[in-house]
């Protein structure tokens, strides 16, 4: 499965999930506590910075996953300008940057395992209230698996459309996969009761 | 209990599919996604809870760096955007969304879902998102609300075409259709 972990080697890799997450949080919390333009700046050019001690070849991989973030700059920008507060506008974008910025590279520099152990870990406490939470991480295992799944079927009706049809694939296609998907999951639900379920194995 | 998380995360998966599915452009030069069907369809089929929880499956994931979002948007990043409001609004909209499916009961299902996906998945879809865009990029109320117009052609044939599919699914598998089962 595609994640957008980076595959550059990079000194953050080797650090612990839980405290990337934790660092992650305070820094935000920063970030929206200053103000100036100044201060701004140098909040993004230190996580520039931080891009950077991987390597080039990192940092462009990182200024790619922000592409969906400088249609909504320029938006900022341009409308503080038209309102007459370029500044404030200025320390918006910034900020809007660097925070987006900041949480990619920790989805860059950690394992998805990695975190889904850290969702486990910050469930201990229901777990100790005697919540059953392993059909999270039951769920977790069934959609990565159900997406390519899906995503095959659907291919597989699309081209039967297309070899019978000379009219372009349209909506209708939406119920047939829907049915087989759900057909689908009904099996796998069969089947995970027939080996005994996802109850946890000390209360069964 | 083995067969309703099945459902759930068929539907978190759903919701992914469907952000994949290429955008396609309205008459108004606006793109629009299929990702906004699959909260409808969460709600409208999963009814309210499952339809959340399928919702917050699905969000999970993508804070974990699945880059499930249309677009092959995902990670933590997204959760400091400018879009934030609409990711917290999903699983209200999902469940509101199957709360009035499921207060609908005595109406046929295609008029229940169709209103339910406009009020759930379009209304109070809204509100968070306008609300975080506001904070996020300093813009004013009407501002941000009058940037979503543009948005609500499309968003309405979404919610034509997941009451559309709810009601077909109603017929062919009704046992499935948890909001009415």
């Amino acid at each position: 499965m595609l994640t957008l972990t980076s595959d550059i080697p990079s000194p953050y890799h080797r650090l612990r999930a839980g405290g990337k997450l934790a660092a992650l949080c305070i820094a935000t919390v920063a970030l929206f506590w200053l103000d100036t333009v100044a201060g701004m700046a140098a909040g993004l050019a230190a996580v520039a910075g931080l891009y950077l001690v991987p390597g080039w070849r990192f940092f462009r991989q990182g200024l790619r996953l922000l592409t969906p973030v400088w249609f909504f700059v320029a938006l900022v920008l341009v409308w503080h300008v038209v309102m007459g507060q370029a500044m404030a506008g200025l320390v918006i974008a910034l900020r809007l940057i660097a925070a987006v910025a900041l949480a990619n590279l920790v989805t860059m520099t950690t394992r998805f395992d990695d975190l889904t152990d850290v969702v486990m870990w910050l469930l201990t406490p229901l777990r100790k209230l005697g919540l059953n939470t392993a059909p999270l991480g039951f769920a977790i295992v069934l959609v990565v698996r159900f997406i390519p799944v899906l995503l095959d079927k659907a291919h597989k009706l699309i081209e039967a459309w297309r070899a019978r049809s000379a009219r372009r694939v349209g909506w209708q296609i939406a119920l047939p996969i829907t049915l087989i998907a759900i057909d689908d999951a009904e099996h796998v639900a069969e089947a995970l009761r027939a080996r005994g379920g996802m109850s946890p194995p000390d209360d069964t | 209990m083995e067969r309703q998380i099945t459902l759930i995360a068929l539907f978190a998966a759903l919701i992914a599919v469907l952000g994949l599915v290429p955008k396609f452009t309205l008459a108004s030069g606006i793109p629009i996604t299929a990702q906004g069907m699959g909260i409808m369809l969460c709600g409208t089929i999963l009814g309210a809870r499952r339809g959340a929880l399928a919702v917050l499956l699905f969000l999970g994931l993508v804070a974990l760096g699945l880059p499930l979002l249309a677009g092959g948007r995902g990670g933590l990043g997204v959760f400091a955007g400018p879009t934030v409001g609409f990711l917290i609004g999903f699983p209200i909209a999902a469940f509101v969304t199957g709360w009035i499916t499921e207060r609908m009961r005595g109406t046929p299902v295609f008029p229940a879902a169709l209103i339910a996906a406009i009020l759930g998945g379009i209304l109070v879809l809204y509100i968070p998102g306008i609300l975080g865009m506001t904070a996020m990029l300093d813009m004013t109320l009407a501002q941000a609300s009058l940037s979503m117009a543009p948005f609500i052609p499309g968003d309405l044939i979404k919610a034509g075409l997941a009451a559309a599919l709810t009601a077909s699914l109603y017929k062919a598998r009704p046992a499935s259709v948890l909001s009415r089962a």
